[in-house]
């Protein structure tokens, strides 16, 4: 610990902190612009300079580092005066057009300049002229309001692991600008948004679309993908406006991926407001009434045994549990299912199918074996971690399969399924690599839960882990990425079937066993209709609907409460922040209605009833399950073949993102820039 | 007058030859081995013993320098830069030493890398100096060939290798720690301070950087010892100097003298005199762009060496002196270098990015005539707001001769400048674009 | 100095000619392992000296693969030192210092002469094509002032009149002699030393 003075009062501070550190832990705001926590410093907009007691000159605090002994002072006139003089130069070449700047409001200029009393500078030359850049369909650019703090070209060059974003020129004509004014390879890019701390690069789907104070803020969790990034949602009547990220150090920090931003304007579009029923071909409009009867009638007339249900990839745990209880109690069936392929399931220990080493934990890891997995686009934000990783630690990553660029450097073997047997009799590198690393990180992908071998190869490199004991209490190196957002709690909640790894509902769908098929929020799914009967509940008119006879409208992730569990198994709630829209009600709500139309009785009074209970069901199996021992799965079959990696559609991956505009644009934007080959 | 034998620089008008033969003659490379087999210590000793300061503008010590190197070579090398930038307007010394002395600098590289233990050592030279650059680098060559430098250096058991990297037109690389980025492959500019380059400097290790002059008179110094050398000039201000000397004389030149010589020596002897005589002179610049001008009255006494420089609130720099006689618009002179800091800003530093430019432009008007009275006080706040608050002393270096013109020449401003302030209502002023600012009545 | 801006007019691709290719590596050879992105400004140079004095983007994208850093991080290097030129100049290319120390030798005077011999407007090609001029910030021959520079080579000691001749022997297709133009050796003070004089002498 360092003793030191600020202002006169003694403070105490863990070593290694800077100045501007120290202030903040002795309560004292110092004001900034180039200085981010989680960039690297710059030091150059010189707000924040402090007066450090023998130092002739101001010092700029964000990046001295404090000392034992020094007498720091904020409040004196030597910094008042520091402080106005640097204001008055930022000011100097900017527009001050805060009427017409979509940062108005949440602009740290236009804060920092009320709060220090200058709003102007007494600079009368011409105001420079700089051009407006290209930086592709989510940033716009004014470029004369930019204050040149690089906090953009250091998140691109940092974080995103894209340097793509730079500083030309010098002195008075320094510019930013991307290479050649081409849009950002990032699936990270529009955090520059965040960053930017004026109006320099704000978003373009959002341009001029409300003022900060016009918004209702809720605070939320997002579904693009099973990372569970923390959100905040901004709604202005039932219009989601923007989304943007909450600090959560543990998931996401403070960044979200585009999509997660920029897929809401897909909450407006295609929604399905209203109950359909298709006749000859075409669908009708009717009311809850008539499809609620509709569906009874046919339930009634078919054998359980020919129902299934499955769920989706954006499904809330309220709803996966009602679902689930519907089917077993209301209905009898045990037909439900959440994965909507083949992927291989061994729900014996919740450590199965989690991220286990947390992904904070990715930080400590020594060494990083992926296989099948893309992460960048699996998991965007956990990406962003690994490179995080790779930054500090400079750990080295092996990848089974060449997947094209990472944001970071790693090494690839040639996918064949021999190596994973070499691995697990001690015959390959990558052996001793796992061995030798005190945390190894072994992440599974879906490719290689999809592939046929995934049970070979999920089982034996697991039973290998555990040989080796890198799956223990203090560490456990045992990591899946799960595909969606619904993912962790539908297993946690046992929506499946089969116990053995393979989906047999998923199998005899495909083999037209089932008369009716109910699909809540399913959109994802390749099915070939036959005679089947289904009914359809979601929220957009998206690819589950178009083959539905019944259209049952549900609400968004943003106009219900509901829980998710994210990859690591960490259970959150997402706060409804809007509602749905005309006819459209809440998922668990729909099903309750349901229930009750088919049995005069509904399964939970209300949502109080259902959390509480879902909660208890959650905690029980959580507690029971960290009991039980993994039993050794012995003579796996080996199968020779090349795993294969299934590239997914990243920006049209689930009913709301298809249905954004933005998302077409960047989806377009990135075709473009293949075809313009700057690639290479 | 310092005596001839005195003087390090023999071949400072390249009588002689720069080859090295020539410059053994000279007495270069003659016991090189013998002196560094008196050790690491006794050198910096020596150097320190001497009381040369850095020559390259700041005067800093350089035995003290030297010490702060690690005194074990950890896991990361040592290395030894030489600031070859010279880009200060005023300043052209390190030009000669690189076409004329180059042996000097040569053997001054392997005596201070084996000081720091460095096995590499950069020169790094502005981009503009290819020719010089090129004779440099053909006595290097020529010092490979005769072993001088290389694996075991002169029969010193030290291995030394000397690469020259050019610059390219940025003044600001001149900056040791910009001159560092620049050799990266970066934009040259200035790194936060701390950490010092002595601990991490070039690719995060330990980096001593020095100028030329400064290295190229360490052979001689160890040679002659340090007591001689401190023997010239006076206390903390020893040794020779290389005086550049333009502008307005009858005879510009460079020439060698001693710490503390007469600036009128200097101009009437060695420069042959201020066009149109003594009587003509306006003011001095007597260290280079940066340094805040001397008006004439004070020209009488002044004597060249970095503290009465610093007494008269004006500094050696790197001795380039320019003389500006009465036939000068001294506003304009000024206005001039101005421009100079605006073109060469690197622009990090919120300060010096808008504020070089905002100096030269009210500058510029001061020279025209076209300022009200009220912004000349104005650009006294520029310069302060300006000064102090920046990453590196460009922010100095750039508010200070502003400064300086400020503090001898302000009643000449005053004179040429008197239309009111505009907040007088005096609307006519042509670039008075934010018109909004006349709301406010305390603007 | 306006932001220089890469020539309208950009050739589709560039590569290193086998001279230029040799040149580079020995360049990257002088620095450690992993820091080979300390050669491009070298490099820089050696695209400019293998096409017609100017870099253009493609060359900074080779350069970019060349040394495996970011193309952005070449542009800025190129952007940042004013020595590279973005766009096509002479291939005369002169350079008047016009700082204060040459501004007050009559350094303008030079830029007459440019402006009747060569072009009205800096970065302007002459008549023939063959040659641009532009103001430059010290060059650090001050006292030699006023100087200009063509192409490596400095011009010392000049007036308008030298400057005129020195142009007209370009613009007939000869090299004029650099170096001083009042017959002074180097920085001596002309005709006045009070230095060295035996050494003068001998
Ligand atoms: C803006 C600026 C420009 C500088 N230019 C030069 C230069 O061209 N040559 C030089 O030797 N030192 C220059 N310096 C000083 C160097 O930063 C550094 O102090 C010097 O090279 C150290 O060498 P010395 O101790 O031998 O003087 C400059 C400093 C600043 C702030
Ligand atoms: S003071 Fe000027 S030159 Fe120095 S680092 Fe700051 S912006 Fe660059
Ligand atoms: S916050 Fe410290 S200099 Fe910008």
């Amino acid at each position: 610990m360092l003793k030191l003075k600020v202002n006169e009062i003694d403070v105490e501070v863990e070593e290694g902190l800077t100045v501007l550190q120290a202030c903040e832990k002795a309560g004292i705001e110092i004001p900034r612009f180039c200085y981010h926590e989680k960039l690297s410093i710059a030091g150059n907009c010189r707000m924040c300079l402090v007066e450090i007691e023998k130092s002739p000159k101001p010092v700029a605090s964000c990046a001295m580092p404090a000392t034992e002994g020094m007498n720091i002072k904020t409040n004196t006139e030597f910094v008042e005066k520091a402080r106005k003089g640097v204001m008055e130069f930022l000011l100097a070449n900017h527009p001050l057009d805060c009427p017409v700047c979509d940062q108005g409001g949440e602009c740290d200029l236009q804060d920092q300049s009320m709060f220090y009393g200058v709003d102007k500078s007494r600079y009368k030359e011409n105001k420079r002229e700089v051009s407006e850049k290209n930086m592709g369909p989510l940033i716009k650019t004014q470029m004369t309001r930019c204050i040149h703090c690089t906090r953009c070209v250091r998140f691109a060059t940092e974080i995103a692991g894209v340097p793509e974003i730079g500083a030309i020129g010098r002195g008075e004509e320094m510019q930013i600008t991307t290479y050649l004014e081409q849009s950002m390879e990032s699936e990270l890019s529009a955090n520059v948004v965040d960053l930017c701390p004026v109006g320099a690069l704000t978003s373009k789907p959002y341009v001029f679309e409300a003022r900060p104070w016009e918004l209702k803020k809720t605070e939320s969790i997002d579904v693009m993908d099973a990372v569970g990034t923390n959100i905040r949602v901004d709604t202005y009547g039932w219009e989601v406006k923007r989304i943007l990220p909450r600090i959560n150090e543990d998931i996401n920090e403070e960044w979200i991926s585009d999509k997660t931003r920029y897929a809401c304007d897909g909450l407006l579009n295609q929604r399905l407001d209203t109950p359909y029923i298709k006749y000859n071909g075409k669908f009708e409009k009717a009311s809850w009434n008539e499809v609620f009867n509709i569906i009874k009638s046919k339930l009634k007339n078919v054998d359980k045994d020919k129902i299934c249900g499955i769920a989706g990839d954006l499904v809330n745990m309220e709803t996966l549990y009602i679902f689930k209880e519907f089917f077993n109690k209301t209905l009898g069936s045990y037909n439900i299912e959440s994965r909507t392929d083949h992927s291989y399931l061994n729900p014996e220990k919740r450590e199965n199918y989690l991220f286990n080493s947390k992904i904070n934990g990715i930080e400590e890891a020594d060494f990083i074996f992926m296989v099948g997995s893309n992460p960048r686009y699996e998991a965007t934000i956990l990406n962003a971690r690994i490179r995080k990783a790779y930054l500090q630690n400079k750990t080295k990553i092996v990848s089974f399969n060449n997947i094209g660029e990472l944001t970071y450097p790693y090494e690839s073997l040639d996918g064949d399924i021999e190596n994973i047997k070499k691995i697990i009799e001690n015959n390959h590198e990558i052996s001793n690599m796992i061995k030798n690393a005190k945390k190894p990180l072994i992440i599974f992908g879906q490719s290689s839960l999809k592939s046929e071998s995934a049970k070979y190869i999920f089982e034996s490199i697991k039973t290998f882990l555990e040989k080796n004991e890198k799956i223990s209490k203090e560490w456990n190196s045992l990591n899946i990425i799960s595909k969606n957002a619904s993912t962790v709690g539908s297993f946690d909640l046992g929506v499946y079937k089969t116990e053995d790894g393979s989906n047999e509902v998923l199998k005899n769908l495909e083999n037209h066993v089932f008369e009716i098929v109910y699909l809540l929020g399913v959109d994802n799914l390749k099915l070939e209709k036959k005679n089947e009967f289904i009914i359809y509940q979601g929220s957009h008119g998206d690819k589950g609907a178009e083959i539905a006879d019944i259209i049952l409208p549900g609400a968004a992730y943003t106009e219900q409460n509901g829980y998710f569990t994210n990859l690591e198994g960490k259970l959150q709630k997402a706060y409804k922040a809007s509602y749905p829209p005309e006819e459209a009600k809440e998922d668990w709500l729909i099903i309750n209605e349901l229930a009750e139309v088919m049995n005069h009785r509904k399964l939970f009074n209300d949502k109080d009833e259902l959390d509480s209970s879902m909660l208890n069901q959650i905690n029980l199996f959580i507690e029971k399950n960290n009991s039980i021992k993994s039993s050794n799965l012995e003579n796996l079959e080996f199968k020779q073949e090349i795993l294969k990696i299934d590239i997914e559609d990243y920006y049209y991956s689930n009913a709301i993102a298809r249905a954004s505009k933005t998302m077409l644009e960047c989806k377009n934007a990135k075709i473009n820039l293949k075809l313009t080959g700057t690639e290479g | 007058m310092l005596k001839d034998e005195d003087r390090i620089f023999q071949n400072l008008y390249n009588d002689r030859g720069s080859d090295v033969d020539s410059s053994k003659k000279r007495g270069d490379w003659t016991n090189t081995k013998d002196l560094i087999e008196k050790g690491r210590d006794w050198i910096i000793n020596e150097v320190k013993e001497s009381e040369l300061r850095g020559r390259g503008g700041a005067g800093f010590p350089t035995g003290l320098k030297w010490s702060f190197a690690p005194k074990e070579v950890g896991s990361r090398p040592h290395y030894l830069v030489i600031n070859a930038d010279e880009s200060e307007p005023g300043t052209c010394k390190d030009r000669d030493i690189l076409r004329f002395e180059p042996h000097k600098l040569i053997e001054g590289c392997l005596i201070a890398s084996y000081a720091v233990q460095a096995h590499i050592c950069y020169i790094y030279i502005r981009g503009e100096y290819f020719i010089d650059g090129e004779k440099l680098q053909a006595a290097i060559d020529e010092a490979y060939e005769k072993k001088l430098i290389g694996k075991n250096a002169a029969s010193t058991g030290w291995n030394l290798d000397i690469y020259i990297h050019y610059g390219a037109g940025a003044y600001i690389c001149g900056e040791e720690t910009a001159l560092l980025e620049s050799i990266e492959g970066k934009k040259g500019q200035p790194r936060l301070k701390p950490p010092f380059p002595a601990l991490i400097g070039l690719y995060g290790c330990p980096t001593i950087i020095n100028n030329v002059e400064t290295i190229a008179v360490i052979p001689t110094i160890l040679r002659r010892g340090g007591k001689w050398f401190a023997s010239l000039g006076r206390e903390k201000n020893t040794g020779t100097k290389i005086f550049c000397i333009s502008g307005n004389v009858n005879n510009p030149c460079n020439v060698e003298e001693e710490m503390n010589i007469s600036l009128k020596e200097l101009i009437e002897v060695h420069a042959g005199g201020v066009i149109g005589g003594w009587e003509n002179l306006q003011a001095v610049i007597p260290g280079g762009s940066s340094m805040p001008l001397i008006p004439k009255e004070k020209c009488e006494t002044l004597t060249m060496d970095f503290d009465s420089l610093m007494a008269e609130k004006s500094g050696l720099g790197t001795a380039g002196i320019v003389v500006i006689n009465k036939d000068q618009d001294i506003i304009k002179c000024m206005a001039r270098i101005a421009r100079f800091y605006k073109h060469e800003s690197c622009g990090q530093c919120t300060p010096c990015r808008e504020g070089s430019g905002w100096m030269w432009r009210m500058l510029e008007r001061m020279a025209k005539g076209e300022a009200s009275r009220d912004e000349i006080n104005m650009l006294g706040d520029v310069t302060n707001q300006i000064a102090g608050h920046t990453i590196c002393a460009f922010g100095e270096g750039s508010s200070w001769p502003v400064q300086g013109l400020l503090r001898h020449f302000k009643k000449e401003i005053e004179k040429r400048n008197n239309l009111n302030p505009i907040f007088d209502k005096d609307k006519n002023i042509p670039y008075l674009v934010d018109q909004h600012l006349l709301d406010k009545k305390d603007a | 100095m306006s932001l220089r801006k890469p020539s309208k007019e950009q050739p589709e691709s560039f590569k290193f000619n086998s001279s230029s290719l040799e040149a580079a590596k020995t360049i990257v050879a002088k620095y450690p392992k992993d820091k080979q992105q300390s050669a491009v400004m070298a490099l820089l140079y050696i695209v400019q000296k293998q096409n017609n004095n100017w870099i253009p983007l493609a060359a900074m994208k080779y350069i970019g693969k060349f040394l495996d850093m970011p193309y952005i991080k070449v542009y800025e290097v190129a952007t940042f030192y004013t020595m590279y030129n973005l766009a096509p100049v002479g291939k005369h290319f002169i350079q008047i210092c016009t700082t204060t120390p040459c501004m007050i030798r009559g350094a303008y005077k030079l830029v007459e002469a440019c402006k009747e011999k060569i072009s009205d407007n800096e970065n302007e090609l002459s008549k023939d094509k063959n040659c641009s001029w532009t103001e430059v910030e010290c060059l650090g021959a001050c006292v030699n002032a006023p100087m200009m520079q063509i192409n490596d080579e400095y011009y010392e000691d000049l007036d308008k009149e030298k400057t005129i001749k020195i142009l007209n022997t370009i613009l007939n297709g000869k090299t004029p002699k650099p170096g001083s133009y009042r017959g002074r050796t180097n920085n001596e003070p002309e005709n006045n030393r009070k230095t060295l004089m035996d050494l003068k002498n001998a």
